[in-house]
């Protein structure tokens, strides 16, 4: 099978169109990549945008990758319909993450001089622009709005969207908006001779609201929407916008945000804010999870909720900060020393970091337990044009002891495993919450009898509780006899790889897990049931998620791992590739 | 703080819990300068939290009435500083010794400083690990020998005060177990005084560093006299015996609060942010 | 302890109810400190002493009784944060004193030093520029407490005095947290 963009001659009205806007420091690539995306966004297309940079603080080079399409998409493709920059210093270190074709266009400055040879391997078609020369003859312009004006012309985006997106960029500068404005109408024009075009369909009709937001964004909305009014946290890529964007938004709505001073204080301030009461959350990466596990020991054994958001990133150690891997699953289910039972989970999407993260402080408030989050930098940095994501159910909140228990056990040996909590300021109910282990009133304890009967506690709230239909998306035919496991930002290439494999008539279901630990185990052997064939794809390197099923449950048929370490997305049609041949094995 | 008239005696602040502590331990003389000190304040147990790491002072928690929270070695000043900012209508107290808030803890103690939360923070320094048997502090003469450092460390002890002068406390004071009711007064002070206050407190440990027990020989009670000025306290610092007692310095920095305008709007009006 | 701005922070007693105010405080602080150590050497196993400390918590709770009777006083005044001469009450033991293996003989030489303080306490305001009535009250108190003195003693002679190496524990210190 061959996919559009594979054809020599590209039809009008793609379905989805890539293309990257690339250039050295200074250029406005990304400022331009963003007014592309509102653009397509003002047109009523949904959107993807994803960028690269160099290791530069600032001045390096730089790439914004951006989707549009006619419908909602969660990854990247396959191959990029046109490569634009403004210039090429460097440009080539981005060469793996923007595969071309020999339909695609590449377009720059010939006053910059020839593109990188990595970018003319496949043959893609060439054009020229003097994006300078053109800004140069515009008072006050730049080459970036130029670029902008003829990938907009290309794509067949309206020049009111356009013009649109660059007075929304632009309102608080209005003396620069006349000249990007004459820019951007410079540039459409220059490129009205350019022969291979990327004309994109009409787009969709509108059924409802529809976002512009990323993962980070999204998880830090789902956050408050749960109830979190209470986040300490420290600085770290990729999960930093997740803090900025809650710093003033948990100001509008009466919770407080602070910044710790590393963290393990972050941690440990958050369980603080949790105890006294106030649903609370910080946000990190996997170098600040590693500092966090001893901390939530104590969360789970003094049976305190919180929500850890971890934006994973390349690791071990300082790894790649700026690109997505999936490799703290381990330590997320099994980094906590002793038997410590507690909640990890994943958005599947960017406007899933909503929801997941929403259902997690949920749960953690709901199971007086700590939960992990285990969104990545795809999810959490991608800014993504996405339906309005539909409201969810609220769960009952944290069982809040009344006044003045008599006799009041702060972990009694309820059936459900949850016990009433007393908020510091209940008269008559005080404890003290230990990290030792403790007896049913909470004082410290080292009989086996206690620590056995808390043990039990503490893993009957998780393992007793019906966790809905939330655990997982079960998609696809339900009768197909292969099965297609994945968790995270996997699932969108997985989806769309499912989508093709479907066109050539291969059937087959798809589970994507949300909630990872305690893993529903029966659920998921019933959502495997009859299958023949189960593949597992996750993004690193050791296969954890294969592991962690293996361990968890029975898998039926014969079980295959689809693994790769980070840096690099799959793509939809590596995974196709994949399922092609696993239909012929 | 809330000073309601409810008329408890310090023994109501005590729990049923008995310590584990050795006797002859300095420990038990700051459960009673803090009961002492809550009665005096005429605080509700309810709204007093006692905070605190791991250490034979740690212990604290679980002997007062209070709400208390026994989290994980050095972090308590974390834990601390989480609630009030949280809680801010709560006391907040944290209690730990010299290794959990000097040592392993050391970096929350400088950014505790500065922060300036309104929390009272108590150090029972005995200069000496107990609850492992004895190995060297921060706070441990450098020629202390111990299993682990035979003949010594060889490294200069940590200085508390001056870190908390220099780091931003905003009430600095150095009080004695030995005299429970001047410690009481201190506590007092402390948690009365807006702001960071710091609190160190000898206290002798008679199992490991028996030689302690001559330190209520060499104390100098009300030796400092409190002022406002940095530089004066950083000063009277430069000549303090470490048995000097009382408070230092009592500084008018504003506490820690969150800045920057803030509302109780719904929380559906922040989609507004991504709508198109 | 040098004590030195205590004395001069502890204003004489004008009245005998601010005499007596003062003696009754110094009971409650003896007699709670008493039972505290009593329960810390019940932690320790050593029930012997903790016994003995229970018995003077006793004592002294008797006398503070008797003090509340003497003035006809419903309830003792305010004793939270009472300031002493001394660092605290002149009959209340020092927590430094206590070892976990001491003997009765240790407790009980620790009851006659804590008498024999409370003893002197009230001689010096026999012997101070304070009302006479005041001075006749300290006076008794002081006999009251010399007769304490006395009776520890007789009671310390029937005590055999402890054997060298009484604190030597053949076992190291256990390790907790």
């Amino acid at each position: 099978m061959t996919t559009a963009n594979e054809h020599p001659v590209v039809p009008p009205g793609l379905d989805s169109v890539s293309v990257v806007l690339a250039g050295s420091g200074g250029a406005g690539v990304m400022t331009a990549g963003n007014m592309l995306l509102e653009a397509a966004a003002h047109a009523g297309y949904y959107a993807l945008m994803t960028r690269s940079s160099g290791p530069q603080i600032r001045g390096g080079e730089a790439a914004a990758l951006i989707r549009i399409a006619t419908r909602p998409v969660e990854c990247m493709e396959d191959r990029f319909h046109v490569l634009a920059a403004v210039d090429w210093e460097n440009v080539q270190r981005f060469d793996a993450e923007i595969p071309l074709g020999p339909s695609s266009l590449v377009l720059g400055d010939p006053d910059q001089g020839e593109p990188p040879a990595a970018f003319l391997r496949s043959g893609p078609r060439r054009a020229a622009l003097p994006l300078k020369r053109i800004a140069r003859s515009i008072p006050d312009a730049r080459p970036n709005m130029v670029l902008l004006g003829a990938l907009a012309s290309l794509v067949g985006l309206p020049e009111a969207s356009v013009g649109h997106a660059v007075g929304k960029s632009l309102g608080k500068r209005p003396a620069s908006l006349g000249p990007s404005l004459a820019a951007v109408a410079a540039g459409r024009a220059a490129a009205a001779d350019i022969q291979a075009r990327h004309g994109l369909a009409p787009p969709p009709a509108r059924a409802g609201a529809r976002w512009l937001v990323t993962g980070n964004e999204a998880a830090g909305y789902g956050a408050i929407k749960g109830g979190v009014r209470f986040v300490a946290a420290y600085p770290i890529t990729p999960a930093t916008e997740l803090l900025e964007w809650m710093a003033p938004a948990l100001a509008e709505v009466g919770g407080t945000l602070v910044q710790a001073e590393d963290e393990l204080a972050s941690i440990n301030m958050t369980i603080g804010g949790s105890y006294g009461g106030v649903p609370a959350l910080t946000a990190t990466s996997g170098p600040g999870l590693s500092l966090m596990i001893e901390a939530l020991g104590l969360a789970v054994a003094a049976e305190v909720p919180l929500v850890v958001v971890d934006v994973m990133r390349v690791g071990p150690s300082t790894g790649i900060p700026t690109k997505s891997e999936q490799g703290d699953l381990n330590i997320a289910v099994h980094g906590l020393h002793g038997d410590a039972p507690h909640l990890v989970l994943a958005p599947n999407s960017v406007a899933d970091c909503l929801r997941t993260t929403q259902w997690a402080v949920q749960l953690a408030e709901a199971l007086q337990a700590p939960a992990i989050v285990l969104s990545d930098q795809f999810l959490g940095q991608a800014r993504s044009v996405v339906d309005r994501p539909a409201d969810t159910p609220a769960l009952a909140g944290r069982d809040v002891a009344a006044t003045a228990v008599p006799g009041y056990r702060r972990y009694a040996l309820t059936d459900s495993g949850v016990s009433p909590m007393a908020i510091p300021g209940s008269a008559g109910n005080a404890y003290t919450a230990d990290g030792l282990e403790h007896n049913e009133r909470g004082n410290p304890s080292s009989q086996a009898t206690d620590h056995v009967a808390q043990l039990d506690k503490r893993l009957r709230k998780l393992e007793s509780f019906d966790y809905g239909d939330a655990w997982a998306d079960l998609e696809g035919d339900a009768t197909a006899d292969a099965v297609v496991v994945t968790f995270g930002s996997c699932t969108g290439p997985v989806r769309e790889a499912l989508e093709r494999a479907k066109a050539d008539g291969l059937r087959a279901r798809l589970v994507s897990l949300r909630l990872l630990s305690p893993l529903p185990a029966s659920r998921l052997e019933a959502a495997l049931a009859g299958a023949q064939r189960i593949l597992v794809v996750e993004q690193n390197h050791s296969g954890q998620l294969h592991r962690h099923l293996r361990a968890e449950c029975d898998l039926p048929g014969h079980v295959t791992s689809l693994r790769r370490a980070g840096a690099l997305q799959f793509q939809p049609g590596e995974i196709h590739r994949h399922l092609i041949d696993w239909s012929r094995a | 703080m809330n000073e309601t008239a409810v008329a408890l005696a310090p023994a109501g602040y005590k729990s049923e819990v008995k310590p584990v502590w050795c006797p002859g331990c300095g420990d038990f003389g700051v459960v009673n300068a803090l009961s002492k000190a809550f009665a005096k304040l005429a605080l509700r147990p309810e709204d007093i939290a006692v905070v605190s790491g791991i250490g034979c002072s740690s212990r604290i928690p679980a002997y007062m009435s209070s709400y208390g929270f026994h989290g994980v070695h050095g972090r308590a000043l974390a834990a601390g500083t989480g609630l009030k900012i949280a809680r801010p209508d709560l006391t907040v107290v944290v209690t730990g010794g010299d290794g959990d808030g000097y040592s392993i803890g050391g970096n929350h103690f400088l950014h505790a400083c500065r922060r300036n939360v309104d929390m009272t923070y108590v150090v029972m320094d005995n200069r000496v690990y107990g609850m492992t048997k004895g190995q060297p502090s921060p706070t441990t003469e450098p020629d202390w020998d111990s299993k682990l450092s035979p003949d010594g460390t060889g490294l200069r002890e940590f200085q508390p005060m001056v870190i908390a002068l220099a780091s931003g406390a905003n009430f600095v004071a150095r009080g004695f177990t030995g005299d429970p009711n001047g410690l009481a007064e201190i506590l007092v002070e402390a948690m009365r005084h807006p702001g960071f206050s710091f609190v160190e407190v000898l206290s002798p440990c008679v199992t490991f560093r028996p030689e302690q027990k001559e330190w209520k020989k060499l104390v100098q009670e009300d030796a400092f006299t409190p002022t406002a000025d940095a530089k004066e306290a950083a000063g009277r610092l430069m000549h303090d015996t470490g048995f000097d007692l009382g408070v230092l310095y009592a500084g008018g920095r504003a506490p820690y609060a969150p800045r920057g305008p803030r509302a109780e709007r719904p929380v559906e009006e922040l989609e507004r942010r991504f709508v198109l | 302890m040098s004590g030195k701005s205590r004395v001069a922070r502890q204003a004489l007693p004008g009245s005998v109810e601010e005499f007596m105010a003062c003696a009754y405080a110094m009971e409650v602080e003896a007699a709670e400190r008493y039972a505290e150590l009593a329960d810390q050497m019940d932690t320790h196993h050593n029930r012997e002493v903790a016994g003995l400390f229970a018995k003077l918590a006793r004592i002294e709770g008797k006398h503070r009784d008797q003090i509340l009777a003497r003035m006809g006083w419903e309830h003792g005044p305010d004793a939270a944060v009472f300031r002493w001469e001394t660092p605290e009450g002149p009959e209340t033991t020092d927590y430094g004193e206590l070892h976990y293996l001491m003997q009765p003989y240790h407790a009980l030489r620790l009851a006659e030093h804590n008498e024999r303080r409370a003893a002197e306490f009230f001689e010096r305001f026999a012997a101070a520029p304070v009302p006479e009535d005041v001075r006749a009250a300290a006076r008794e108190m002081a006999e009251e407490e010399r007769e304490h003195v006395r009776l520890i003693q007789e009671w310390l002679a029937r005590v055999p005095p402890p054997e060298p190496g009484w604190d030597e524990d053949m076992d190291p210190p256990a390790v907790a947290d």
